[in-house]
């Protein structure tokens, strides 16, 4: 049982070391890491099934009794999140290989890859702040490195700025650290959670005020997004797909885990509730002033985010339900989105809206894809973002915040119409000014795009529709994991033994 | 808690924030640097009193011993933000053979917007004059 919590992490870091062993052998680097991140997804489904039929799963590393030692849990949260997003991983890892160019000639690809699958299972899997911590930095050092992998100059100068902002949140974390600490004495997770309800009232707010500040930064949280948009779109596609698919949700986890777990006392719902607000529209009205796939993209990771903080702020079984299957449903959702970005960039060379165009005749596969994503994240029915919407907005009916529930339907509204702008600009009509790639080929012939990344992305989409199709069961997983979330006494239980 | 080292760590920090706002690139990193020995400092402030003898080498004896939890976290901590300030100096040095400078550049998208926006704002000044 401790191998099934252990290897979502020290496989791939494993793998990583043997990669930087195969350095320049492109095809032992490939090998290495399909593998490494398939056993990691096998692991995490069989994880998943455990955690549904036993309840919470945990481990001491190292054999140090609970407080002290390196903790590992596992609850159907956690695992949840585990299994989508290792999917993710895997689906971005074969499109990046499909892709010409991408790990070609950059031999440091695969090992930061790995490192970076290691930090977010290991993040989702510590039950320990300070391994959060250390997770978080093992996630973003692989960032950093693959945002700014090739070193051109957009890519250094956004990738200055999200490094910087992301160095000053992880020194706020330290600093966050160091204060749960002076005031309980403790960085196990299940153990704060039972310390942390003896301290003062207005302690615990500090507290949880500043933990949420922290991981509000790396969530892109209203007003803190400012580094996403501008970051994100200037790395390669695999690299922006799965930054947003993921990055940006492991922030929202800790939000999650740290507000239910270590403050059960503590809800500062009307604050949760005001910035999701703000978050929601922001990146919305912030997505319809771009002109460019990626950039439109980006904001709307900022707007999706607001919904699983609206969620979360009620407070509630059902608005946390609704938040973990929005969390699911999002991460491979967003991730499609970004990949069938890359598919119009490889085929035609750019992803602003007046230089590409009529793609509808040259790749109605694209077009299909984009569709089915698009339309998932804007909550058409029968998709799997309609039903993770409906969830988190009869939660918000049935707690009564009608005003927080209008704006979130109003910005539905305002996705779907910045999805029909990309729609307009990029499969429908002319391309105004078409790049060198999409003129060299005949008008209506299809575009050359390579079948991997094709496959990579039909999987994602695929993944999408399961979790709508599966939308009873998972909803009803989402929900079982919500009331361990809203009664923390399973978790701290399994941990302290 | 000792008021000098508190003192130290709000110096640390003031100092620190302060080389963040500034525009060049190495002033930045070094107020980042700044920051995490605030930070690093401020487990040892939490850590307890100073003066405790250490848990290892058989000097505890009968007396409290220092929390080495706090200095173990610390250890962790700035080995991560040496690494991470390599890497900041690494890139601040491309940017400089790219650019030839040390400041940091705005978002051109951003700029093009705000372009839009200013163009907007002062033709509808023009007419409501």
């Amino acid at each position: 049982m401790s191998a099934l919590l252990t290897i979502p992490v020290i496989v791939p870091l494993a793998a990583a070391a043997l990669s930087i062993i195969a350095y320049g052998h492109r095809n032992i680097q490939r090998g290495i890491g399909l593998t490494a991140i398939s056993v990691v997804l096998i692991d995490a489904i069989l994880l998943l099934v455990r955690v549904e039929a036993d309840g919470v799963q945990s481990v001491q590393v190292g054999a140090w009794a609970a407080p002290f030692g390196i903790t590992l849990v596992a609850d159907l949260f956690s695992s949840l999140m585990l299994v989508v997003s290792v999917a993710t991983i895997l689906a971005v890892l074969v499109f990046a290989i499909g892709q010409p160019g991408v790990d070609s000639g950059q031999p440091v690809f695969h090992p930061v890859y790995l490192v970076m699958a290691a930090g977010v299972s290991l993040s989702f899997l510590t039950g320990d702040l300070f391994n959060l911590f250390v997770a978080y930095e093992m996630t973003l050092a692989s960032s950093y490195v693959l945002l700014t992998l090739g070193g051109r100059r957009e890519q250094i100068r956004s990738g200055m700025t999200y490094v910087i902002i992301n160095v000053v949140a992880s020194t706020l974390f330290v600093i966050g650290i160091a204060w749960v600490y002076g005031a309980t004495g403790t960085v196990n997770l299940a153990d704060l959670s039972v310390k942390i309800a003896a301290l003062p009232d207005g302690v615990q707010t500090a507290l949880s005020l500043f933990l949420f500040l922290v991981f509000g930064i790396k969530a892109a949280i209203f007003p803190l997004f400012f580094w996403l948009p501008d970051a994100y779109p200037t790395a390669r596609t695999p690299v922006t797909a799965v930054f947003a698919g993921l990055l940006t949700k492991v922030g929202v986890y800790s939000i999650v885990r740290t507000q239910t777990l270590l403050f059960p006392e503590t809800r500062p719902s009307t604050i949760l509730l005001t910035f999701a607000g703000f978050t929601m529209v922001v990146g919305v009205l912030g997505a319809i002033a771009q002109n460019d796939m990626k950039r439109i993209l980006s904001f709307h990771i900022v707007s999706q985010i607001g919904y699983m903080i609206l969620g979360l702020g009620l407070f509630t079984v059902s608005g946390i339900a609704g938040t973990v299957y929005f969390i699911v449903h999002q991460i491979p959702v967003k991730t499609a989105l970004f990949l069938t970005t890359g598919l119009v960039e490889e085929g035609t060379g750019s992803t602003a809206l007046n230089r590409v165009g009529g793609l509808i005749r040259r790749a109605p596969l694209v077009a299909g894809l984009f569709l089915l994503a698009s339309m998932s994240l804007a909550g058409i029915p029968p998709l799997s973002g309609f039903i993770g919407k409906l969830a988190i907005l009869e939660a918000g009916f049935s707690a009564q915040t009608y005003l927080v529930v209008g704006i979130a339907l109003a910005v539905s509204l305002f996705t779907l119409f910045s999805m029909v702008k990309i729609w307009n600009g990029v499969f429908w009509g002319a391309a105004e000014d078409p790049p060198a790639r999409l003129a060299s080929i005949g008008p209506d012939s299809p575009l050359a795009i390579p079948a991997a990344m094709n496959g990579a992305t039909i999987a994602l989409v695929g993944l999408t529709l399961a979790i709508a199709l599966f939308g009873g069961p998972i909803y009803e997983l989402s929900e079982r994991a919500a009331q361990s979330l809203v009664d923390p006494s399973a978790y701290v239980g399994a941990v302290l033994g | 808690m000792s008021v000098v080292t508190a003192l130290v760590v709000a110096v640390l920090f003031g100092a620190g924030v302060y080389l963040l706002l500034q525009r060049t690139l190495s002033r930045i990193i070094l107020g980042l640097a700044l920051l995490a020995h605030s930070a690093n400092l401020l487990l040892m402030v939490v850590s307890g009193p100073a003066g405790r003898p250490p848990i290892v080498g058989g000097f505890a004896t009968g007396e409290q011993v220092a929390d080495p939890l706090p200095q173990a976290l610390a250890l962790t901590a700035i080995v991560i933000s040496f690494g991470i300030t390599a890497f900041l100096l690494s890139l601040a040095y491309r940017s400089w053979v790219l650019n030839r400078n040390d400041e940091v550049e705005d978002d051109i998208e951003d700029r093009r917007i705000a372009h839009l926006a200013g163009d907007e704002i002062s033709r509808w000044w023009r007419r409501t004059k």
